[in-house]
C-alpha cells in the first residue's frame, strides 16, 4: 500500500476544505471546514510516520488535535457572543469588528 | 485486503468531507463530519497508529463534535440555511478556482517526490509502533516541550472560552427585562396561563376561564426593544 494513496486522500480532503472555507458564510461551517483543513494533514503526518517508521509523526498529529481542540473552544464562544449580542451569524454581514 | 479497505473509508472520508461543504442545514454538515471523522480513524489504524486513532475517536468525534451540536443547537442553522447556493457566482468560481489550484499544487508536490520508487510497505515497525507506550515515551523524552506548551495552550483557550461566553453580570442585565423568577412567590404570573398553583386550585375547571388579554401587543416586543436600545 503506497504512502502516495494516503497523500492523494489528504490533498483532495485539504483542496474541499479551502473551498468549503471560502465558499461557506456561516462561521459554524467555516469553523468545520477548518477541522477538515486540520484533518488532512494529520492523515498526511501520520502516513509519513508510518513510512519512516518513527513515532515523531504521531506527536505532530496529536499536538495538531490540542490546537484544534483549542481552535473549536474560542472559536464557538466567539460564536456564541455573537449570539448573545444578537448580531447576524454571518460572515458577510460582520464587517466592521469594533465594540 | 488493505487495499479494499483502504478505499472503502477513504471513500468514506470523502464523502464526509464533500457533505461537510456542500450541505445546506449546519447540523447535517456536523453529522458529516462525524462520518468523515471516524472513517479517517480508520485510515489510521490501517496505518498502525493505534493510540491516535482511538484518541481521534474519543477526542474529535466524541468531545469536539459534541460541543459543536451543542452550539449548532444553541444558535440554529440562521433564518437563511441556503448559505452556499446564495453566494454570488463570482465568489464561488473564485473559490472552486483556489481550491482547485491548491489541489494541482499538491498533487504535483506528492508526485514529484518519487516516493513511490522507496516501495510500498514501509519502515519495518516496531512491535511497540503506535501504541499508547510508545507515545507516552516520546511525549514525555523527546516532546516533554511540545507537551508542557499544548497543555499550557489547553488552559489558555479554556479561560479564553469562559470568558467570551460566558454572561456577564447575571441573566436579569443579559435578558432585558424578562423576570429571572417568574414564580408564584416574586412575581405571581397572569391569571389563566396554567401555573402549578391555578392546576392545584382546580381553577378553569371549576371556575369558568376568562377571556385572554393581551393588552394590545406582542409578548417579544418588549424584549426587542430592549435589545435595540442595548445596541
Amino acid at each position: 500500500m503506497s504512502i502516495n494513496w494516503y497523500l492523494l486522500v489528504s490533498a483532495i480532503i485539504f483542496s474541499l476544505g479551502a473551498a468549503g472555507v471560502t465558499i461557506r458564510r456561516n462561521p459554524l461551517v467555516i469553523l468545520l471546514c477548518l477541522e477538515l483543513m486540520l484533518n488532512a494533514g494529520n492523515l498526511a503526518l501520520i502516513g509519513f510516520s508510518r513510512m519512516w517508521g518513527d513515532g515523531a509523526g504521531e506527536i505532530f498529529a496529536i499536538v495538531v488535535m490540542v490546537i484544534a481542540a483549542c481552535e473549536v473552544a474560542i472559536g464557538l464562544g466567539i460564536i456564541v457572543a455573537l449570539y448573545r449580542r444578537r448580531l447576524p451569524v454571518d460572515v458577510d454581514e460582520l464587517k466592521d469588528l469594533h465594540g | 485486503m488493505t487495499f479494499l479497505f483502504f478505499f472503502i473509508f477513504a471513500g468514506f472520508a470523502l464523502a464526509g468531507a464533500a457533505g461537510v461543504v456542500v450541505l445546506r442545514n449546519p447540523f447535517y454538515c456536523v453529522l458529516s463530519l462525524v462520518v468523515h471523522l471516524i472513517s479517517l480513524a480508520l485510515l489510521f489504524l490501517l496505518l498502525e497508529a493505534q493510540f491516535v486513532a482511538v484518541a481521534q475517536i474519543v477526542v474529535y468525534a466524541g468531545a469536539v463534535m459534541v460541543l459543536y451540536v451543542f452550539v449548532v443547537a444553541y444558535v440554529g442553522g440562521g433564518d437563511k440555511p441556503d448559505q452556499l447556493w446564495s453566494a454570488s457566482w463570482r465568489q464561488k468560481a473564485l473559490a472552486i478556482g483556489f481550491a482547485t489550484l491548491i489541489f494541482i499544487e499538491l498533487a504535483i508536490a506528492i508526485l514529484g517526490t518519487a516516493l513511490s520508487s522507496l516501495g510500498t510497505e514501509g519502515a519495518k515497525l516496531s512491535a511497540t509502533y503506535g501504541t499508547p507506550a510508545q507515545i507516552g515515551e516520546l511525549l514525555l523524552t523527546d516532546f516533554l516541550l511540545a507537551f508542557e506548551l499544548a497543555s499550557m495552550l489547553l488552559l489558555v483557550a479554556a479561560i479564553g472560552a469562559v470568558a467570551l461566553a460566558g454572561r456577564r453580570g447575571g441573566i436579569a442585565e443579559d435578558e432585558g427585562n424578562l423576570s429571572p423568577r417568574h414564580g408564584a412567590v416574586d412575581t405571581p404570573s397572569p391569571a389563566a396561563t396554567g401555573s402549578m398553583a391555578e392546576g392545584v386550585s382546580g381553577y378553569g375547571v371549576t371556575t369558568p376561564l376568562p377571556e385572554p388579554q393581551f393588552e394590545g401587543r406582542e409578548l417579544e416586543q418588549p424584549v426587542r426593544a430592549a435589545a435595540e436600545d442595548d445596541r
